[in-house]
């Protein structure tokens, strides 16, 4: 991964806009799905399929890939949508998400989706299945990383610091997890449903690197990922501060966007802000 | 004698002062470590109980390939589906009521839904787990493991069948429960002892009454069909080792000759072998049966062999199961 550059940045921003308005239009057509966390992640996703990753598209099991494991599974619409932007299927299929038959499931199945990696939506399964990968990696002395995409809500499960602690003995220098700050989670405020600060503090207790990052500043999450790189003996959290539902500024940080997809009406101003960047420039589908 | 010479089994298997006694976890230890010698894929985890799940003799052997994970079952099975994932055939080992148990969520996502060869070693299974009490004793993995499609679940009879079934375990694609218990209980069977996966043993050979058992309650069964034949009824005692996919073609061969069954088992009736096989003849050869097995209730410290008479588990208990279903078979 070379040095990230001003043009590399912009093209970035670029494809996490063209991922919002893909999020948006598959979630309308899936007539379900979460719509906050997967938009505020877009610009992170798109950081990590176009920069970031050692990775190939027409052949998702490369055995020297990277590996990026997404825990909640209900953030899939950011990853279908990335995916589809990278090559690994045709974007057409994003709109058979949720609907039967489909490879696009409402949660991600490891063996329906090529590249999903693995079968993920009950929340805190995902840290401890990358630190398995991870270990077996440096067991086998392989080079490739693992990269662990978690929300802040699923920090409330016990089994995310069983993976934390047992990342934090075992050294594993090839894992970064990252956690999607955004403050929000089914019922209310991270914060008010179950009090997780200080991340900083608790996984830094737990043996690990932790880096604290603008989750929509692609250049500082992309120097966060190289840092992670120079760690010899722990695991690195990005602890990404995200806004949910970024890029439609009627529903940031509305926390009773987590779990419901845009109506019609919703979706074409959504779209519409998104392809104006909120009013700041003319969109020619107007 | 009516015992099935095929089966190969110990020659004096009713003298009681040349019986062996071994707990079936050693088999587990022994397996593991021919696997480590045979298959480089093979890695052991265990949560903070290696001495008593014997995975202690993989660790001291292979300890690049053993895992410390602490008392973390849930997350054990999740560094298990990472490392399968990956590439390794990881071997997971506790006791039965934290694994598949306490972890039985993570195992249904990242394992059996995931479809990953992940073989969870269930120790301390049954009441015969004795002084520990209720919490320690397994009564229902069986049942929460047979309902995950694309598991296995197998619960072998001695510590030499447990050795094969952990060896035979590496080789099969996906998920595998392996269950055993902790008391030393006899050793019927032999190396020669056929062991396939999915397929049941005859042990004995009769035409009266089909007894199907698994674990080490097997011993019982033929203990109660050497009581039987004094009576003139034979039975035909079946080791039923693999739950599932259970051997339909064996069990029904044997129940068009006897025409009745009971069933044998360490475990819950709900949902056990016995439910297993229920289902089976209850849509393909309907026949009265009865089940030998715990009785919706919790196990509770004592010895062993208190517990096993305590809960109706032993010989004799088979024997009146038995002779209630043959005034019921017409």
């Amino acid at each position: 991964m070379p040095d990230i550059h001003d043009k590399k940045v912009r093209q970035l921003e670029k494809i996490a806009n063209a991922i919002r308005q893909d999020i948006v239009t598959m979630l309308l057509a899936a007539g379900s799905g979460h719509t906050a966390g997967p938009l505020g992640l877009a610009d992170i996703f798109a950081a990590l399929y176009f920069h970031v990753l050692h990775h190939r598209p027409q052949q998702p099991n490369w055995p020297e890939r990277d590996w990026l494991i997404l825990s909640a599974g209900h953030l899939c619409p950011v990853r279908y949508a990335a995916m589809a932007q990278a090559g690994y299927f045709p974007k057409k299929e994003l709109l058979t998400l949720r609907k039967l038959g489909t490879r696009l499931q409402g949660h991600p199945e490891r063996l329906r989706l090529p590249g999903a990696e693995t079968t993920s939506g009950p929340l805190g399964d995902g840290l401890g299945q990358a630190c398995g990968i991870a270990y077996g990696l440096l067991l086998d002395n392989k080079k490739s990383r693992v990269y662990c995409v978690m929300s802040d809500g699923e920090q409330d499960c016990g089994v995310i610091w069983e993976a934390a602690m047992f990342a934090g003995k075992y050294k594993l220098r090839n894992l970064t997890a990252i956690i999607d700050r955004n403050n929000i989670q089914i019922s209310g405020m991270t914060e008010d449903v179950m009090p997780l600060e200080s991340l900083v503090e608790k996984y830094k207790a737990f043996n690990w690197h932790v880096i604290e990052i603008n989750g929509h500043n692609i250049e500082e999450f992309v120097d966060a990922c190289e840092e992670a790189k120079t760690m010899y003996t722990k695991p690195t959290v990005i602890i990404a501060n995200t806004i949910p539902g970024r890029g439609v500024p009627e529903i940031e940080f509305d926390y009773t966007w987590h779990g419901k997809p845009p109506s019609a009406a919703e979706a074409k101003r959504f779209l519409a802000d998104l392809r104006t960047i909120g009013g700041k420039i003319s969109s020619e589908h107007e | 004698m009516p015992e099935n010479k095929k089966a190969k089994l110990q020659r004096e298997l009713f003298n009681d002062k040349k019986m062996e006694l071994v707990p079936t976890r050693d088999g587990y230890g022994k397996g593991l470590l021919t696997l480590g010698k045979t298959n480089p894929r093979v890695v052991a985890l265990c949560a903070d109980l290696d001495e008593s799940t014997r995975s202690q003799w993989f660790a001291e052997k292979y300890p690049e390939r053993f895992i410390q994970m602490g008392i973390g079952e849930q997350n054990m099975v999740l560094v298990a589906a990472g490392l399968a994932n990956y590439g390794k055939i990881p071997f997971i080992a506790s006791y039965a009521t934290f694994s598949p148990g306490r972890n039985n969520e993570q195992i249904r996502t990242t394992v059996s839904l995931s479809e990953l060869p992940v073989k969870i070693a269930g120790a301390h299974a049954g009441v015969s787990v004795g002084p520990d009490g209720a919490t320690h004793q397994a009564l229902e993995d069986i049942a929460l493991m047979r309902v995950q499609p694309n598991m296995v679940v197998i619960c072998p009879c001695d510590a030499v069948e447990i050795e094969k079934a952990t060896v035979a375990a590496a080789a099969v694609h996906g998920p595998v429960y392996l269950r055993f218990g902790r008391a030393a209980s006899p050793v019927m069977t032999t190396r020669k002892t056929p062991f396939k996966i999915g397929c049941a043993e005859i042990f004995w050979t009769g035409k009266d009454i089909t007894i199907i058992a698994c674990g080490q309650l097997v011993y019982q069964a033929l203990l109660a069909a050497r009581a039987l034949a004094k009576d003139n009824i034979t039975a035909e005692v079946i080791n039923c080792h693999t739950i599932k996919p259970l051997d339909e073609k064996t069990i029904i061969a044997s129940v068009k000759k006897t025409r009745a069954v009971v069933t044998v088992e360490e475990h819950q009736i709900a949902g056990g072998l016995g439910s297993a096989v229920a289902e089976t003849l209850v849509q393909r050869l309907p026949v009265p049966m009865e089940f030998v097995g715990v009785r919706d209730r919790f196990g509770e410290s004592g010895e062993p062999d208190e517990l096993l008479q305590k809960f109706g588990l032993t010989s004799p208990y088979i024997v009146t199961a038995v002779r209630k279903v043959l005034k019921r078979k017409k």
